[in-house]
This record gives structure tokens, C-alpha cells and sequence, in this order.
């Protein structure tokens, strides 16, 4: 990577912590409704992740998926035209927070019920092998969809198969308000893939060079026709699962402690500190970034709702 | 033109549809080295090789969410769920994502997707393995479900299916995989989402579908012998559903009687009353009658079986309380 791809993805990481943060506001004043996940504390994931891959890979993750939408290039308007429902929206308003997909960026959403998605990422990387793409499915998914009989299913067809698909575990220790110790048999999400014989490896997804570092080690291997690979990454939220989340079931200092940990500070040490970006460089990122969030708000809040006489298209292609 | 079986009608149609389009592939439980465990893609294995009939594992959410992700990819599955019992084990895939996937991301996603599943009771595999749910498929949309009754049909439309853009569930039933009839050569469709009439008559309008065809045209026979004429229409699509010959039919015959394998309660008979209701209620001389299975998990006891799944003279019965 360049000088400027470093700096890139700084971009990306504020851009999503803006993003995230002005969205839990429009949806404190009613503009956004349903259920809005925030991906904050958790920037250095996705973005490492999502660096190292190529246009012919893939991505699908779950629910929160705002930041991992930014990643894959969706401009930040559209993605706040979709939390506002408007037609200007990156799934034209009819998906929402939870679903945010664009194909033409080999993005596959956003899908919001636990684990369900990965059977289709598995299957996604069927295609890819029935065509000999050579592209990779990156599967991100949550430590609660561990639990649930879909992953199992679909982790153990990916080593029957062979499947070119890389698991990725993003591991924030909660499954809503339910620790993973008093939901999961093993604490250690990655001991999952050993019984299924698939190779496995744990980064702190704190920060982002470490991630960038593991994602590239386990793509490349999968991209070698070496079947599945399962990434664990461990990271935190700093909000709530949703914005109705009491937070009950963690401590204050808890959170607090983790946030002294911010991906974004870290990654800003690092590019201080390896020189490739001074603080003045940063700081211009920073007021770009809330430059163009001001401008999505704008920009959503200006496009038109979907038509009415729209409510019936797409259900059937035929 | 040819007398098949409705098993050689959808075997012939999915070996057509693979040797014309190597995007065309089948996944399933045993559909491979096995043959198929109703004997459908017997030789597909050997002829298709393993890449395009894939064996599974049992796991009816892998095998459905597995076809929806390989159909996203411009590939054309054919998924295959031994039988409509399993489906229940990929609700969430078949009703919650194939269902949604198209109008949820705005017309994106495309999902040239058949689900073949079979259903059916009458053979004493007990309560888990002898129903025939199709209403609750019917009940998405999204979703298009068909349920041929006659090998012409079973072969037509299943083709049409796996040409179709649209996720597909193809409903098949167990007991009429013996089946003969006429089935016209070469490339041959019928069109998703047309009803029609198997048989004219102007006395009473039976709607049926799938095994129950075969149960009303006996039924048909014996009102034959007594001077009553039954015109059946067919549904053969179950969503979307065609209503246009059953209206045209009750126009004429003024009563009708639905015949349904299914439990009555909130089912395909329930919907097709409704709306001929609505519909057409002046052109109705008596109350609609349903026949449909008792309302019982089906036992394994033979005779208890029988007891609860609807028989001919049920539905000469039903015919003639309308009448």
C-alpha cells in the first residue's frame, strides 16, 4: 500500500464514526426509524478486513453493517438516504439500516436475522467455484451467530466443499445483552472451526494493521484453493447493540476501558508515528469527513420518498 | 404423444434443462450417487457429473440458503428438498430470505432459484412425514409456488420453473411419481401462474390441485354415471393464483366444491372460497363446499390414515350438497 491507501483508510474509519454518530442523532429526532445498530468501536474491523480485497471477492455480513457498506465503496449518502427511507437510498429505501446491499460493488448485504446469511455466503462461494472466478466470500458475522444451527451448517458444507469462503467473526463479546461465556460452549469462538477442520486464527481488531495482517494471511490462502479459512476478530462496541439497549449487562468502566482503546486513535498513533501522515494530515481527514457527512444529511434529507405507486415493484422479477 | 410417468415427465425436464444450460445445476440430499430417493435424477450423476449434481449433507438451511447464494451468482439451482417436511428446517431461507431477497435490496438481487419438494400423504410414514403444507409456502410473497397434478404438467411447468428469474417452489407429490399421461415431445412449457380447466362439465366447478386432480377426476366419474357433469379447473399455480377460470367456470355452473389434500383450516380451499366470494358471490346458487384432509396429525395406522385424507366419494358427496 501506498501513502495515500494508509490515509484512505483513515478516511473510511472517521468517515464511518461520523456517520454512525450522526445517525444515532437523526434517530433521537425521529428521522430514522425501525432498529439502527452502530458500528462505532468497531471501524478498525471492516476496514482492515475489507482492504485486502479484490473486486472479484465478495462480502456479506449481518445487521450492522453500515460501516462494513462504506468499506465496499458505497458513498456515504447513499447510505444515509437508506436510513431515511428515501428512494435516493442504496436499496432504493425499501431496506433500511439492516440492509444495505450493492451488487455492482460485490456487496451482498446486510441481513438481519442472526446466522441466516451465512448458508448464502456459502453458496456464494459455490458460485464462485462453479465459474472459477477466482474471487473470495468474505462472511462477517457476529459471536451470537456461533450459536445458531446455520453457522454450523454452513461452516461444515464450506470444508465438505471446499468452499474459496473466509469466515470472519467479529467477536464483541455480546450477543445483544448476552455475554459470550453465557452463550457459547468455548469462550474462544475460534476453537469452533477446529471441529470442523478448518485452519483458524485471533487478531485483536482493535487495530487496524494487525487486522489488515491477518485478513491478507487468511485471503491469500483461501484464494490458494485451500478451502475455508476462520478469522476471529476481537473488538468492542462502544454503544449499545441498538439504540434501545438499556446496557444492562455491562459496566461503565468496562466501556470506558475499551474506549481508551479507540481503532481510530490507535491507527492515528500509527500513522504518526511511522511518519506517514502528520497530526495536520489527520485533522484535515477529520474536517473533510464531517464535510461529507453534512452533505449526506443533506443529501438525504432532500431526496424524494420512494412513489407511492412504487410499493409493488421488485417483488417478483417475472 | 408419449404416456410417462410424472417421474419420468420432471426427470426428462430437469436432464433437458441441464443439457441446455450449464448453469442449470441440482443440489440436494441423495440426488447424486444415490439416484435420488424417489429415483427422479437416477443416471444424472453419472451422465451431469459431481459438480452439478451435488450431494449435501443433511442440512435443509445449507441446501436452500446454499442454492440462494449460488443463484445470486447467475447460476440457476435446482434445489432439492427430499420432501416438504424437511422444508419446515428451511423456513428461514425459503420464506424469510428467497422470498424477500429481490424487493428488499430494490430489484439487486435475482434469484433463478427452483425449490423441488414433494409432499403428500396415504403411505404411512407417521405424522412428521405426510403432510402437505403447501398454503403456508402460498401465503409469501415473493415466492412462487406450483403444484402439478398430471405428467404433462409436472413436465411443462417445472421447466418453465427453472427458466423463471423468480424463486420457485415446485411441489411434487408422493404418490403421484406412477402416474401416466400424455406428455407432448420436445421443448415443452406451461406458463406459471395459469390455471386450467382439465375437464369440462356444466353442472358443478370442482378446484383442486396436485394429488387431489387424480382424486376429483374419479370423482368426476362416478357423478358422470349419475348425469352430473363437473367441469375441473386445475389451479397447478398456487401463487401467484389464477382465478380467471374458476370465475369463468362458476359463471356456468353456478356451485362449487374445493378439493384439497390439506388441513381445511386456513387453506388453499379457504383462499379460493374467499375469493370467489368476492368475487362472485351472485353467481353462486349454493354455499361453496371444501373437502379437505381431517384435522388430525396423520397417524402411522394404515386404516386410521385413510380415515383422514380425502377420498372421491368425499368429494361426490360435497357435490351433491351443492347441487
Amino acid at each position: 500500500m501506498e501513502k495515500q491507501d494508509y490515509l484512505e483508510l483513515y478516511r473510511q474509519m472517521v468517515v464511518i464514526r461520523r456517520l454512525e454518530e450522526k445517525s444515532a442523532e437523526l434517530y433521537q429526532q425521529g428521522k430514522i426509524g425501525g432498529f439502527l445498530h452502530l458500528y462505532i468501536g468497531q471501524e478498525a474491523v471492516s476496514t482492515g478486513l475489507i482492504s485486502t480485497r479484490r473486486p472479484e471477492d465478495r462480502v456479506i455480513t449481518a445487521y450492522r453493517d453500515h460501516g462494513v457498506a462504506i468499506n465496499c465503496g458505497i458513498p456515504a449518502r447513499e447510505v444515509m438516504a437508506e436510513l431515511l427511507g428515501k428512494a435516493t437510498g442504496v436499496a432504493g429505501g425499501r431496506g433500511g439500516s439492516m440492509h444495505m446491499a450493492d451488487v455492482n460493488r460485490n456487496f451482498w448485504g446486510g441481513h438481519a436475522i442472526v446466522g441466516a446469511h451465512l448458508p448464502i455466503a456459502a453458496g456464494l462461494a459455490i458460485g464462485d467455484q462453479y465459474q472459477e472466478t477466482g474471487g473470495v466470500t468474505i462472511c462477517m458475522f457476529g459471536d451470537g451467530a456461533t450459536n445458531i444451527g446455520y453457522f454450523h451448517e454452513a461452516i461444515n458444507l464450506s470444508k465438505v466443499w471446499h468452499l474459496p469462503v473466509l469466515w470472519v467473526c467479529e467477536n464483541n463479546l455480546y450477543g445483544m445483552g448476552t455475554a459470550v461465556n453465557r452463550a457459547s460452549a468455548v469462550s474462544s469462538i475460534q476453537q469452533k472451526a477446529r471441529g470442523f477442520g478448518i485452519p483458524h486464527s485471533k487478531v485483536d481488531g482493535m487495530d487496524l494493521i494487525k487486522v489488515r495482517e491477518a485478513a491478507q494471511n487468511a485471503i491469500d490462502l483461501v484464494r490458494g484453493g485451500n478451502g475455508p479459512y476462520f478469522l476471529e476478530i476481537s473488538t468492542y462496541r462502544f454503544r449499545g447493540h441498538s439504540m434501545g439497549d438499556p446496557e444492562r449487562y455491562r459496566k461503565p468502566d468496562e466501556v470506558q476501558k475499551w474506549q481508551e482503546n479507540d481503532p481510530i486513535c490507535i491507527y492515528g498513533e500509527y500513522l504518526v508515528n511511522t511518519s506517514m501522515a502528520s497530526r495536520d494530515e489527520l485533522n484535515e481527514i477529520e474536517t473533510q469527513a464531517e464535510e461529507e457527512i453534512k452533505e449526506a444529511v443533506e443529501f438525504a434529507e432532500q431526496s424524494p420518498e420512494p412513489a407511492p405507486d412504487s410499493l409493488f415493484d421488485h417483488i417478483y422479477v417475472e | 404423444m408419449a404416456k410417462i410417468t410424472v417421474r419420468e415427465a420432471i426427470s426428462q425436464a430437469l436432464w433437458e434443462e441441464m443439457e441446455a444450460d450449464p448453469k442449470v445445476f441440482i443440489i440436494g440430499e441423495e440426488v447424486g450417487v444415490w439416484g435420488g430417493t424417489y429415483a427422479v435424477t437416477k443416471g444424472f450423476y453419472d451422465h451431469f457429473g459431481p459438480k452439478r449434481v451435488k450431494d449435501t449433507p443433511i442440512a435443509e438451511a445449507a441446501i436452500v440458503g446454499g442454492a440462494i447464494g449460488a443463484a445470486l451468482t447467475g447460476l440457476r439451482p435446482v434445489a432439492e428438498l427430499m420432501t416438504i417436511n424437511f422444508a419446515f428446517s428451511a423456513m428461514e431461507h425459503i420464506v424469510n430470505e428467497a422470498a424477500k431477497l429481490h424487493y428488499m435490496f430494490n430489484g439487486q438481487f435475482v434469484l433463478p432459484l427452483v425449490i423441488r419438494t414433494v409432499g403428500g400423504g396415504g403411505r404411512q410414514l407417521g405424522a412428521t412425514h405426510s403432510q402437505t403444507p403447501d398454503a403456508i409456502f402460498a401465503h409469501f410473497p415473493g415466492l412462487k409456488v406450483v403444484a402439478p397434478g398430471s405428467a404433462a404438467d409436472a413436465k411443462g411447468l417445472l421447466k418453465a420453473a427453472i427458466r423463471s428469474d423468480d424463486p420457485v417452489m415446485f411441489i411434487e407429490h408422493a404418490t403421484l411419481y406412477q402416474l401416466r399421461g400424455e406428455v407432448p415431445e420436445g421443448d415443452y412449457l406451461i406458463p406459471i401462474g395459469k390455471s386450467v380447466i382439465q375437464r369440462p362439465g356444466k353442472h358443478v366447478t370442482i378446484v383442486t390441485y396436485s394429488k387431489m386432480l387424480d382424486i376429483s377426476q374419479k370423482a368426476a366419474d362416478q357423478l358422470a354415471a349419475d348425469g352430473v357433469e363437473a367441469e375441473i379447473v386445475d389451479l397447478r399455480t398456487l401463487r401467484p393464483l389464477d382465478m380467471e377460470p374458476i370465475l369463468e367456470s362458476v359463471k356456468k355452473t353456478n356451485r362449487v366444491v374445493i378439493v384439497e389434500e390439506g388441513w381445511k383450516s386456513f387453506g388453499v380451499g379457504a383462499e379460493v372460497a374467499s375469493r370467489i366470494y368476492e368475487e362472485a358471490f351472485d353467481d353462486l346458487d349454493a354455499p361453496i363446499q371444501r373437502v379437505a384432509q381431517l384435522e388430525v396429525p396423520l397417524p402411522y395406522n394404515q386404516n386410521l390414515e385413510q380415515l383422514a385424507l380425502p377420498k372421491p366419494e368425499w368429494v361426490v358427496r360435497a357435490v351433491h350438497e351443492v347441487l
